[in-house]
């Protein structure tokens, strides 16, 4: 098996609370530089978990809030209760904090220092869509582990909460491999239909809901759907949680939607672009991103969105090529290796991408490389494919100048250390 | 001349060979050449499942004859059940016994392919699986028991249908023509940087 | 006119056979690497029966024939 060289301790990589400018009622999910997180400070900070007297009361409060999925995908949160509720078996929640992207600390660091309102959101769930199982979906990573299991073991309401481990694997949080890997299999995506919302965990209905996502529910819960519109936008209310990685160093901030990226992320002139969104996100130019904000409707002007929150800086001595080339290797590795287009086509497209980055490719082989990407996309089980070339096409267009100084075979970058975290997987 | 016991040795000679055949256009099946742009690799896929299909229902047509045969012929003591039940016939009970064994496990494996979308896949493939018992099964019954065995045609054609069946078994074994969704990507990655590399070579030698 | 019915595949379990596209060229076609390329939609009226028998074809059961919701 492949081992991960990067190191996931969350304590020592990032550095949380630290807050985007002011909207005034931040943080929420993440705490105050100094604060605790044990189950004494979180019920003394928050009260108890708030009983809502039955299944369902909780959905018309949490699609009044207007809260979506943080995981990346973004789907209204009510919406996807309604349907598991509608189920006609028990369902099952599970609490998704398998964060398979090399590039967000977000769900470690919320997981680390707040476990308690992961819990309680988990709780809620379960009971607002009738579910006799709840399970929680933790990254292989010691320190997350320990935190959550000393978190559960203080509290006697979540005895029942089953923690299982998933795989280091980029696909490893997609919401089928996740109902694979509580089933006891490898954790690789299903083919859907049917989707777990319908079918999941032992063919019950299933919600799987990112941890951030329901931190923010046993808030909304507590204070209500008015609170939680009191930042954001009308059309994407509430805060989230981003990793960060600029001239500063790499963190995990909570903002506000609809925040400026320049306030997020330090795009100073030394930055040619910003990475969004992760390693199936997008590229924006740095005069792009001095003209978008952190949300769906401004990032979607250029083919981008905020994804589960994901923002790098690439600074200006660095080479995008070179970069996307070693993260294209990385996801071709990673793949699951279930489904041929994805199989055959991934690995093409990073090897040219490869070839290109060492100044050894040609137009051919771009117009290859273009040819591969149309026949992979949507012609996998899951989102992987679809998302990598999303990357990949970005990147040839926001570094052209590049690309074009690479198939001359030169580069520009003046500093060689890589920018984009990549963990160890073989075959590169 | 005893009609009946010629018939029941000929079709066995036959069931042996169509046995092996299809055997080894099973094997055919799984194998998958790298498919040439505009290659028509779905055609010859679509007549060797032809074919191998026939040729099993075919050989099933035959071995009822060859059981039909044997049971009716009177020169020897064996009964109707003894074709489906192993090893309590008093002829030579053993090597007639290996022979209901094989044909138990055809019939199995016919009745599930018959419905087999109505299964699970990995139960009709853990079934199936099951023919590379039937195929010795049946090879090793036809020398014991056969009386052409005991001449030189025989033999040879036994040993034909040896050589033809462990061939098959060791093509599904072999690594180089493993279906290519079998790989592991990074060994896709490495293979994909060699070959590219032979191919600069190739085009380009000494650049 | 196109009927009611659609083809899904499970790409977990397509190995890229290519019999589909034989039984069903005017709907299926193979890709450079022998995958077939399922357009999303109805069937169009008429094939039905072709792409029952390029469901029943498929040596892995990769494909099905499913009523399009709704209709």
């Amino acid at each position: 098996m492949t081992s991960m060289a990067l190191d996931r301790d969350p304590a020592r990589s990032w550095h949380s609370a630290r807050t985007a400018p002011p909207a005034g009622r931040l943080p929420r999910l993440l705490l105050e530089a100094g604060a605790d997180g044990d189950l004494a400070a979180h019920v003394h900070r928050h009260g108890p978990v708030p009983n809502r007297g039955g299944p369902g009361l909780l959905l018309p409060t949490l699609e009044a809030a207007g809260l979506t999925g943080r995981g990346g995908a973004g789907f209204p949160a009510g919406r996807k209760w309604r349907t598991v509720a509608a189920g006609n078996r028990s369902a099952v929640v599970v609490g998704n904090g398998a964060e398979g992207e090399p590039a967000s600390g977000k769900d470690a660091v919320l997981l680390t220092t707040n476990p308690h309102l992961v819990i309680d959101g988990l709780l809620l769930a379960a009971e607002a869509v009738g579910a006799r199982r709840t399970v929680l979906v933790l990254a292989p990573d010691r320190s997350v582990r320990g935190a959550v299991d000393t978190a559960l073991r203080e509290r006697r309401d979540a005895r029942r909460v089953e923690l299982v481990e998933a795989s280091d694997r980029f696909v490893a949080g997609e919401e089928s491999a996740v109902v694979d890997a509580i089933e006891g299999g490898p954790g690789l995506p299903r083919s859907t239909p049917p989707r777990v919302f319908d079918q999941g965990v032992g063919g019950r209905p299933t919600l799987v809901q990112n941890v951030e996502t329901l931190a923010h529910v046993a808030l909304v819960a507590r204070y209500g759907a008015d609170w939680f519109r009191g930042v954001g936008t009308t059309a994407e209310p509430g805060s989230l949680l981003t990793t960060v990685a600029d001239a500063g160093g790499r963190w995990v901030a909570e903002v506000a939607h609809g925040a400026p990226l320049g306030s997020v992320v330090n795009v100073s002139d030394e930055v040619q672009a910003v990475l969004v969104g992760g390693y199936h996100g997008t590229w924006l130019s740095a005069s792009v991103a001095h003209r978008a904000d952190l949300s769906r409707r401004s990032l979607s002007r250029w083919g981008a969105s905020p994804g589960a929150g994901v923002l790098v800086a690439l600074p200006a001595s660095a080479c995008g090529v070179v970069e996307t080339a070693r993260v294209a290797l990385y996801l071709a590795a990673d793949s699951a290796g279930q489904c041929g287009p994805c199989l055959n086509g991934l690995p093409r497209i990073a090897v040219v991408l490869e070839e290109l980055a060492r100044g050894r490719a040609t137009r051919r082989d771009l117009d290859d490389l273009a040819r591969w990407a149309g026949l992979v996309k949507h012609r996998g089980a899951c989102g992987h494919p679809d998302g990598t070339v999303r990357f990949v096409r970005s990147a040839l267009q926001v570094f052209d100048a590049e690309v074009e100084a690479h198939l001359a075979g030169s580069c520009r970058r003046t500093d060689a250390r890589p920018v984009l975290p990549v963990p160890d997987v073989g075959g590169g | 001349m005893n009609v009946l016991w010629v018939l029941s040795r000929a079709t066995g000679l036959v069931s042996l060979v169509l046995l092996t055949l299809m055997v080894v256009l099973g094997v055919a099946v799984t194998r998958r050449s790298r498919p040439r742009r505009g290659g028509r690799l779905g055609a010859r896929q679509l007549v060797l499942v032809g074919l191998h299909r026939n040729t099993a229902l075919l050989a099933l047509l035959v071995l009822a004859t060859h059981i039909g045969t044997v049971v009716a012929d009177s020169y020897v003591d064996i009964r109707w059940y003894d074709s489906v039940v192993p090893f309590v016939g008093t002829y030579k009970s053993f090597w007639l016994g290996l022979g209901t064994l094989s044909l138990d496990i055809a019939l199995l494996l016919v009745v599930t392919s018959l419905v087999r979308h109505r299964l699970p896949l990995r139960f009709w493939r853990g079934i199936h699986v099951l023919a590379y018992l039937a195929w010795p099964v049946a090879l090793v019954h036809a020398v014991g028991i056969g009386t052409d065995m005991r001449s030189a045609p025989g033999l040879l054609l036994a040993g034909v249908c040896a050589l033809g069946g462990t061939g098959a078994v060791l093509w599904r074994m072999s690594a180089g023509s493993a279906l290519p969704v079998a790989d592991r990507a990074p060994d896709t990655l490495t293979a994909l940087r060699a070959e590219r590399a032979r191919h600069r070579q190739l085009v380009a030698p000494g650049r | 006119m196109s009927g009611d019915l659609e083809l899904l595949i499970d790409r977990t379990a397509c190995t890229g056979h290519g019999l589909c596209a034989e039984l069903l060229p005017e709907v299926l076609d193979l890709d450079e690497w022998g995958y077939p390329m399922i357009p999303s939609g109805p069937v169009p009226s008429g094939l039905e029966q072709h792409a029952r028998r390029a469901v029943t074809a498929c040596p892995v059961l990769a494909l099905r024939l499913a009523r399009i919701a709704g209709r």
